[in-house]
This record gives C-alpha cells, structure tokens and sequence, in this order.
C-alpha cells in the first residue's frame, strides 16, 4: 500500500505523477519564457511549477520530497532568482541611464523589434523581460514549493 | 469609543461609495496613458504583451517590490516553522 516509511499514496498515485512532474514542468517554463508574448509570465508560470512540486509532496509524502530537493535547496533557488532580478535591474545603470531601464531592446540578445500591431509572436524580443520572468519565474517556483513542504514537514511531525 | 468608530466608518464607506459613483465608464479610457502604451509597447520595449511590459518595464519598481513581498513572507514561514534540533 505505501513505501517503507508508511508514506504517499497507493502505487498508481505515484506512477502517474511522477509521469506527469516533467510535463507540468515543461509547460511552467513555456509560460514563464512567453511571458512576453502571450497571457502569463514569471508569476502564473511559477505558480504552475509550484504546484508540479506540491503534487510530488502529496504523492510520495513529505519526508520523500524533502529527501530530493530540501527546503533549504528550494529556497536558495527561490534567492538565486531574487538576485537574478535585482541584479539585471541594477546592470541598468551601467548599460543606460537608469535602474530597470531596458538596455536590451535593439542588440541580438532578445532584442528584436516587433512590427507593429498583431504578430505571429517572435521570441528573440522583449529586451529584458524574458530574463526577468525568468528570474521572477525562479524566486516562485522555489518559494512557494519551499513553503509547502515546510508546513507539510510540520504537520508530519506532529503525529 | 464604538460610536466613534460607527461613525467613522460610515462616513469611510460613504465616501468610497461616492468615488465609485463618480468613476468613468467601463472600458473607457480617461486618460492619454492607455493610448500611450498601446502605441508605443512594441517599439519601445519589444513585447508584444502589453500587460507584461507594464509590470516589468514601465511599472518594474512595483514588481520589485511584489517580489519583495513574497521574499518576505517566505522567510517568515521559514523562521516559524524551522525544525529545532534537526540535525542531532
């Protein structure tokens, strides 16, 4: 019925999740990485991938998850994102004039200019923005899963 | 010291009743700012997603300051919910 800790659910639970987990990831880092282009970005897609996480900590219990990826693991994820953030604001001053001006817009780094009005949508734009959602998509990814697996921790030890 | 704050809330909600009495129609743009980011998103920042250069070009102090929040309450929860001991 469960593993040797007395942990998860029945064997069929874990299956499919864990054949779902790479699924949900890879359309996390779609909605992170076109957040520029289409509805979402770094805050949906990371809830998204959150949630990937959370459904492996019902599945296979606390204890499993944290065994894998600790919350101390998730949460410096969660800071590298943060200092990914805060640092390409502050790369601002130097490439132009301001902090978070968008220095990119115009070079070969997704730099591209769209024409005008409706487009098929081309990835290579946004100057700065894929890169903030990705770092913003990090912090959330790493914290919201680094929350629950806390409280789940908690709550197991209580029993 | 209830009928105080009766009394203030009251004349609170009227006032917030008011200001949504005199707010503009919906979907009607008051002001040049609208037309300002439709016009100029794509060329000034290249995102087709108008929403998204809000939030993190024109508006990216607000973004910071969310994910400040959410740095925050997240090392909340961790200090709260710290195991004592864990590794004895």
């Amino acid at each position: 019925m469960s593993d040797e800790n007395g942990e998860g659910l029945s064997p069929i639970v874990k299956v499919i999740s864990s054949m779902l987990f790479p699924f949900i990831m890879i359309f996390s880092f779609y909605v992170i990485m076109h957040g520029h282009l289409t509805p979402g970005g770094g805050f949906q897609g990371g809830a998204i991938g959150a949630s990937a996480v959370v459904m492996l900590i019902v599945a296979f219990g606390a204890r499993h998850t944290e065994r894998r990826a600790g919350e101390e693991k998730l949460s410096a994820f969660e800071s590298i994102g943060g200092t990914v953030f805060v640092v390409v604001a502050l790369f601002g001053f130097i490439m132009a004039a301001t902090f978070m001006s968008n220095f990119l817009v115009g070079t070969s780094v997704f730099g591209e200019i769209p024409p005008f009005g409706s487009n098929p949508g081309i990835l290579n734009t946004g100057g700065i923005l894929p890169i903030l959602n990705f770092a913003v998509g990090m912090k959330v990814i790493g914290g919201l899963s680094a929350v629950v697996l806390a409280m789940a921790l908690v709550s197991r030890e209580d029993d | 010291m209830r009928k105080i704050a009766a009394i203030v809330f009251v004349a609170f909600f009227a006032f917030l009743l008011l200001a949504a009495y005199d707010m503009h129609d919906f979907g009607a743009p008051p002001s040049a700012m609208d037309d300002y980011v439709i016009e100029n998103t794509q060329n000034e920042t290249g995102a087709n997603n108008a929403v998204t250069a809000v939030v993190f070009d024109y508006r990216g102090y607000d973004t910071l300051g969310e994910a400040t929040v959410l740095f925050t309450a997240i090392a909340g929860v961790m200090v709260v919910l710290r195991r004592r001991g864990k590794n004895e």
